[in-house]
Order: C-alpha cells, then sequence, then structure tokens
C-alpha cells in the first residue's frame, strides 16, 4: 500500500492531503515533506488525514517531529478529519492533548 | 602443485586424447583440469579460449563460421565470471554483516536481560519476540527490598538496531534509580528527562510501569502513551481495559504523569502487552485486541507462562501470520 501526498494552498495556509497508509515505508517522503514547510517561519500547515486509513507508530513520530519543528519556529499545523482508529493512537500516546487535532471521523473504512 | 600446474597447461593433449579415443578415462581428465583451473584462479572464459586455440591447432581448416561462434562464447563468458564475481563478493558481504547483526542481537539479549520474579502468590510470564532481528520492545522485573515488584513494558517508536540501542539507554537509566520503592509516576517523570535530553527528533518510546504490592496486593500504574493492558477480573469473569493517560516519552521536557491504583484480587490477572501483539497481521486482516483476549481466557487456569507462550502460539499457526512489530506480553496472575 502506498501514501499519495497531494500538497496546495489554501487562503493562505498549506494543504497536505493524505491518502493510503503511513507506515515505516511512507513515513520519510511525509516527514520530508511536513517538516519542509514547517521550517518556514510562521507558515501554516492543515494535514487532511480523512483518507489514511492505516497509521502505525513511525507516522507518530513524523508528527511528533512536527511539533518539534513547530515549536522551534513560528510555525503551526493542525491535524484534520482523522478517521476513529488512527485518532485512537493519538489519544493512547497523550498527544492529542499537546496537537491541534481536528474533526474525527466516526466510523473509519 | 606441479601437476595442476602441468594439467592447466597440457590442454591441447587432453583434448586431443579424447577426441581419438573418446573414452571414459580421458573423460576424467576434464575433471581433474576443471579442479586444477579453480585452484589457480582461471576463470571459465579462459577455459574457452584455451579450448578454442586446442581446436585450431588440431583443425586448422575449421571453420570459419565455427570460430566466430566461439568469440561469441568467449565474449559471453567474460561477462558472466564478472557478474558472478560480483555477485560473490555481495554475498560475501552480506554473510559478514549478517554475522555483525547476530552478534549485536545476541549482545541486546545480554544487555537487556531480566529475570522474572519468584514469588509466593504472584505467577508471572513473559515473551518478548522481535519481528526483526533487534528488538525494540523492552519488558523489566524489579524487587525492592520489601519483595514489591516493579513492571516496566516499553516499545521504541521506530525499529531496527537504532531502537534497540536506545534500550539499552533506558535500561540502564532505569537501573541507576534508587532502589527503595518507586512509584510508577516519579519512575516516568526521571525517565522522560532522560529521553527529551538524549533523543533525536522523530524517535520516542512509550512505556507503562505498574509496581505490585505484595502485601496489601494493591497495583499502582501509569502509563508514557502505552497500548493500554487489562485486568482479568475473576469476579466478574471478564477483561477490562486499564484505564490510564499520559504523554509518551520525550516529547516534553517537565511532563508530569497521572498515578492510578487498583485492587487485585485472588484469581485476578494483569495483562500487559506491546502494540505488536495487536499490530499482526493475518493475511491482510489486522489482529483484534478482543482476540487476543478471548484466546487469554481460553488458557486463564494454565501457569502464566503457558498463557503468553500459548498466545504467540496461536498467532503463529494463523495463516499468512507475519509479525509486523515486536511483540511483548506479560501476565502477573495472583494465585492465592
Amino acid at each position: 500500500m502506498n501514501l499519495h501526498i497531494e500538497g496546495y494552498q489554501e487562503d493562505g495556509v498549506y494543504v497536505l492531503k493524505l491518502s493510503g497508509e503511513v507506515d515505516a515505508y511512507t513515513a520519510p517522503e511525509l516527514k520530508e515533506r511536513l517538516l519542509d514547510l514547517l521550517n518556514e517561519d510562521g507558515t501554516e500547515v492543515k494535514i487532511d488525514l480523512e483518507k489514511v486509513n492505516y497509521m502505525d507508530s513511525t507516522g507518530l513520530g513524523v508528527f511528533i517531529s512536527g511539533l518539534k519543528t513547530s515549536n522551534e519556529l513560528n510555525s503551526t499545523f493542525k491535524l484534520v478529519n482523522l478517521q476513529d482508529n488512527v485518532y485512537r493512537l493519538f489519544n493512547i500516546t497523550g498527544l492529542n492533548e499537546v496537537m491541534d487535532i481536528e474533526n474525527t471521523i466516526r466510523g473509519g473504512m | 602443485m606441479s601437476s595442476t600446474r602441468q594439467n592447466i597447461n597440457n590442454y591441447k593433449e587432453l583434448l586431443e586424447q579424447y577426441i581419438n579415443t573418446m573414452d571414459e578415462a580421458s573423460l576424467y581428465q576434464a575433471e581433474q583440469y576443471s579442479k586444477a583451473s579453480i585452484q589457480h584462479n582461471v576463470s571459465p572464459d579462459k577455459i574457452i579460449e584455451e579450448h578454442y586455440k586446442a581446436l585450431v591447432e588440431l583443425f586448422p581448416n575449421l571453420d570459419e563460421r565455427v570460430k566466430a561462434s566461439f568469440q561469441f562464447l568467449i565474449q559471453t563468458m567474460i561477462s558472466y565470471s564478472v557478474n558472478y564475481q560480483q555477485t560473490e563478493e555481495l554475498r560475501e558481504k552480506q554473510l559478514e554483516l549478517k554475522t555483525e547483526i547476530d552478534v549485536a542481537a545476541n549482545m541486546q539479549n545480554t544487555l537487556l536481560s531480566t529475570d522474572v520474579p519468584k514469588v509466593e502468590n504472584i505467577d508471572i510470564g513473559a515473551k518478548s519476540v522481535p519481528a526483526k532481528l533487534m528488538n525494540g520492545d523492552y519488558y523489566h522485573f524489579v524487587q525492592d527490598d520489601e519483595g514489591n515488584i516493579g513492571t516496566a513494558i516499553a516499545d521504541v517508536i521506530g525499529k531496527g538496531i537504532p531502537a534497540a540501542f536506545f534500550m539499552s539507554m533506558i535500561k540502564y537509566a532505569m537501573e541507576s534509580f534508587p532502589e527503595d520503592r518507586m512509584y510508577p509516576k516519579i519512575i516516568l517523570e526521571l525517565l522522560n528527562r532522560v529521553v527529551e535530553r538524549n533523543v533525536e527528533s522523530g524517535m520516542f518510546v512509550t512505556m507503562f510501569y505498574g509496581l505490585y504490592d505484595i502485601n496489601k496486593h494493591e497495583f499502582y500504574y501509569a502509563t508514557a502513551g502505552h497500548e493500554p493492558g487489562f485486568i482479568y477480573r475473576s469476579q466478574i469473569q471478564a477483561f477490562e481495559e486499564i484505564d490510564a493517560k499520559g504523554l509518551l516519552l520525550g516529547v516534553k521536557k517537565d511532563t508530569k504523569y497521572n498515578q492510578y491504583v487498583t485492587h487485585i484480587q485472588q484469581g485476578d490477572m494483569i495483562v500487559l502487552l506491546t502494540d505488536g501483539v495487536t499490530e499482526c497481521r493475518s493475511g491482510d486482516r489486522f489482529i483484534e485486541r478482543e482476540e487476543v483476549l478471548e484466546v487469554i481466557d481460553q488458557y486463564k487456569e494454565q501457569s502464566a507462562q503457558n498463557i503468553v507462550d500459548n498466545v504467540y502460539k496461536y498467532l503463529e499457526r494463523l495463516q499468512d501470520f507475519k509479525l509486523r512489530d515486536d511483540f511483548t506480553l506479560l501476565i502477573l496472575k495472583r494465585n492465592s
């Protein structure tokens, strides 16, 4: 299974729309794309996870790196449209308390 | 040695002899010749070249097209030799690396080994299986002066060798803590600082830490983002999910952890696991947590070690079973 990353700008916000699986094989590309954006002071990034039906702990690692980078620089990111099973990971790890997460989707695929 | 040297210099005579007699004994010379060639590092294309030279000398009127075909064959064999040699070299290197990793994995086993405490009324079982050679999961038991059991189960995000090295660091940090009664909350807060300071971004640890008071049968616990375990309550004959929350280690410097406590009755079981237990796949299907609990339930009358072994065996028997992540399962069972 692959991960497709679509990137565009919308009202001054960078959007990364993901579809597929985030795991050890696909995480490096996502990390590069996300950190590239967050490395610019003041950027706002929105990551749409509506079409992500599987994520493992490597995926979490990407967002934790993002969190550290955005804390150092003045950039921000938020995660939107998480499916239940993906949100569960953020909930277990306590990351939902330190990250901006919006609109979780009930049910999943 | 001189006889083999002689062997590879007299290909023409050997060939001529065979062509004239066509007998088994002369054919045997071919075998000897190839052995001598290997000893003297003569490549296959050189043997064919030798054959071609002998042939031209024995049959001066050889058809030009046959001669051309030999040029073609020699060229083919030259390329073949080069590729073959490269493959051999890679194979050797691969073997070397595998040996190194085996050594590292053995060393990890030694570094991270922990003794399962023997306590009169608490039966403990533990099983940890790496998905690859090196294990990114870790469990640890420690007993204080009063015999209370401290237990840690942890999973490094990120797999393979870096994860394994990282676990050794965690273990030694834990062992440097004072020996007297250490509460889970304090341990996680101390470890969080160690991890936060020493880790490159992208590597993190989830850990569940529990302290079992063997006199009062109170179980104190705290979690740093670790997959919740379960407690089997014998009174209602059902599993309940351990209720705890906390941020994983290494994300925020001054993270505070909540500590919880629950009473363990006779016949109760504490089940701790890493997500490798539920992240393994059978074909396209993920194993559900409920499925693991059903297996535990099936074997609950057996010893704790038998239960954890049986869960792993059950998963192993599933069709197309593949461990995606390291697997660790611990069970603490109160017998009396």
